[in-house]
């Protein structure tokens, strides 16, 4: 395996949960409902993944209940903000905090226990194609279920009714109301399918990234997946963009770290002292490189104003309460 | 909307707000509940569960427990700045006679909040400052272990080069790169490290992907100086050698781990609790290291006999006084010389240590 194949490798791990994580709450979002629990919801996917991985043997069951726990978790939530209508933001800063807290409850004896990692699944035939091969046909099941999340939002959202439905919920919710549209049965599937996308990052994370359980080892990724799909102005494919250049500008960084430069045969010149520059900056400023950017691209390709309000929710956050 | 349906939402919203006003007055603040009658307490930079730094700094808590019988109470992951201060605060509040801050960054709050209180004893992990009575500072030498580690990485590497996964530019963390440089170059003069700062004390992720990093670049020996245990899990996944890092790691690389250094804090905390319950306490400034068992080498595995000779006869030597890690002669990075022939680092240069010595593949972070 080549540098750059194994560089490659390492920023497809990297980018997986965010892109899982930030698909279930754009869902979530353009339904109408902010739910900032992503990062509570993704640490109980964690531990339950990791959880029933241990007591089942099978990291496949682990993915499954960290699906249903990241689900029934978000209901909770689901329950304070749609059927009691209360402020989204406050409930879903409760929602992490509470998420962080059970986990690290239930966590407590799964502390210094090897986990089970979830195998690469081999595609035969696509996976001796070079390169590609190894990156996108020789991954676990959870990266392949990102890229079958990734088309299956986009089609859902933009080419089926059911997703024209949930996005006029989330635009006027009043609107969709009086046309005979179930609000609140929208947004009760809307947030439980975003909470089972938290959940399976979270899998993702104790399963794959770094087979274990410690606590708090999301490390503020669910953060992260929230700030993308802000970002990416609500459009699915631009989730793919932020993940992955998060990812790959956090692990080039590493990498610009550890190497020689002088090391690099062929490297452009241009190429060379724009490596040396980034070399010369402090790690500090470093470790802050992949916010940036992502933030900046983002920005830049969201530039149009009038595109970016018309993916925008209008009711986004709002609580619906039926007047008749 | 229908008489029933508002009803039936007032109804909700009195028993959820009812609810909430039970849980308040029953549990006015869960910090306050948990800290009642302490009299020794700690605060931690990371989770108890990182199974690292904090994870050790727990068992010594547990220790003073046992052995003393006294009442303590910890407060884990709080960030270093204002909220530490409200923490440390918090807890000389509520009666802890003796209150440990647990990492480096605590240290101006901590002398801050030991203005406000003079009659509760302050231990701080790690650093310097003692501005008043009653703040003492206390740590291990761990440069000790690292020094060890780098012997043996340098009789283990194929590549001639180690991968080090550093947390922040501190002279804690510094020092540490240095002491297993000079360690790797006592056995092979030539040998090469690479560093790589992560700017966190606990992401597993990060952790791991410096670790795969490190790896994808040729380094075949990877030490770390963050809490998690990621790193060891990639380097068994890639079939390269680590050491452990503030815990015995090897439940998580049973053919990768060389060694681990072990931080015992047991015998510091219990004899400092020991000295406020019967009124000894006086201010110190204590660093230890193995001969006063606080630092502890896990059991050498995954290495040839001879090796595993040669790191027991380095630590014996450490222990017994007989050597210093930082003994001349040494050259700075920048070439310049820092240590003749034969001589031992001062203190003073050892604590605000702000430099590398020569052989690290890496400019310092300032």
């Amino acid at each position: 395996m080549g540098l750059t194949e194994a560089i490659l490798l390492t920023i497809f791990t990297a980018a997986t949960p965010l892109l899982i994580a930030s698909l279930g709450e754009l869902v979530s979002e353009r339904s109408g409902v902010l739910n900032l629990g992503v990062e509570g919801m993704m640490i109980m996917g964690a531990i339950s993944g990791f959880a029933f991985a241990q007591i089942t043997g099978s990291p496949y069951l682990g993915a499954v209940s960290a699906i249903l726990v990241g689900s029934l978790f978000s209901m909770l939530f689901a329950f304070l903000t749609i059927t009691l209508v209360a402020n989204q933001v406050a409930t879903g800063l409760a929602l992490t905090i509470l998420g962080l807290g059970v986990s690290g409850l239930w966590g407590e004896s799964y502390i210094g226990v090897a986990g089970i990692k979830m195998e690469p699944i081999v595609i035969p035939v696509l996976s001796q194609l070079p390169v590609v091969g190894k990156l996108l046909f020789s991954q676990d099941l959870i990266f392949y279920s990102s890229i079958a999340l990734l088309v299956g939002v986009t089609w859902f959202l933009f080419r089926s009714r059911t997703g024209l439905v949930l996005r006029a919920v989330g635009d006027s919710h009043h609107s969709a109301h009086a046309l005979g549209i179930s609000v609140i049965k929208t947004r009760y599937l809307a947030v439980a399918f975003g909470g089972g996308c938290a959940g399976l990052a979270g899998a993702h994370l104790s399963l794959v990234y770094t087979p274990q359980w410690v606590e708090n080892m999301s490390a503020g990724r669910g953060w992260i997946a929230l700030a993308l799909v802000v970002f990416a102005s609500w459009r699915p494919l631009r989730i793919l963009a932020g993940a992955y250049l998060f990812g790959a500008i956090t692990i080039a960084q590493l990498h610009i770290q550890a190497i020689d430069l002088r090391d690099i045969e062929f490297l452009p010149s241009a190429l060379f002292s724009l490596a040396e520059l980034i070399k010369a900056m402090p790690s500090q400023a470093l470790s802050a490189l992949p916010y940036l950017a992502t933030i900046i691209v983002l920005v830049i390709i969201s530039g149009n104003r009038r595109l970016t309000l018309m993916n925008t929710p209008a009711s986004l956050g709002k609580g619906f309460v039926p007047d008749r | 909307m229908n008489m029933g349906k508002i009803v039936t939402i007032i109804i909700a919203l009195a028993v959820a707000i009812g609810g909430a006003i039970w849980w308040q007055m029953n549990q006015v603040d869960p910090e306050d509940a948990k800290l009642a009658g302490a009299e020794a307490c700690f605060i931690y930079v990371g989770p108890v569960g990182d199974f690292g730094w904090s994870y050790q700094h727990d068992q010594g808590r547990l220790a003073v427990e046992k052995e003393l019988g006294v009442k303590t109470a910890y407060l884990e992951s709080v960030p270093e700045g204002a909220d530490a201060e409200r923490a440390i605060e918090r807890m000389a509040r509520s009666g802890c006679k003796i209150i440990f801050t647990t990492s480096f960054g605590y240290m101006d709050a901590t002398n801050k909040i030991a203005a406000k209180f003079p009659d509760v004893k302050f231990e701080h992990a790690t650093g310097y400052k003692r501005d008043h009575a009653n703040v003492s500072t206390y740590s291990s030498k761990f440069y000790e272990g690292r020094y060890i580690q780098g012997v043996i990485a340098a009789r283990i590497s194929k590549t001639g080069v180690a991968g080090y996964i550093a947390s922040f530019p501190i002279p804690e963390v510094v020092r540490g790169i240095n002491a297993f440089i000079l360690g790797a170059q006592s056995e092979d003069p030539d040998f090469k490290l690479k560093v790589v700062w992560v700017n966190t004390w606990f992401d597993p992720g990060k952790e791991s992907d410096a670790a795969k990093t490190l790896i994808d670049q040729g380094v075949d020996v990877i030490t770390q100086h963050t809490d998690s245990t990621a790193a060891m899990q990639v380097a068994a996944e890639r079939g390269v050698h680590a050491f452990g890092q503030a815990s015995d790691m090897i439940e998580f690389g049973k053919e990768t781990q060389l060694t681990a250094i072990i931080d015992d804090w047991a015998p510091y905390y219990v004899e400092r609790t020991k000295a406020v319950m019967d009124g000894s306490w006086g201010q110190i400034d204590v660093w230890h290291g193995m001969d006063h068992g606080n630092v502890v080498m896990a059991p050498y595995t995954n290495m040839p006999d001879d090796v595993a000779a040669l790191a027991k006869a380095t630590e014996a030597k450490i222990t017994s006084g007989e050597f210093t890690p930082f003994t001349g002669p040494v050259i700075k990075q920048d070439g310049s010389e820092w240590l003749k022939w034969n001589e031992v680092s001062d203190i003073g240069t050892l604590l605000g240590m702000n430099f590398y010595v020569e052989g690290v593949d890496d400019k310092l972070p300032n």
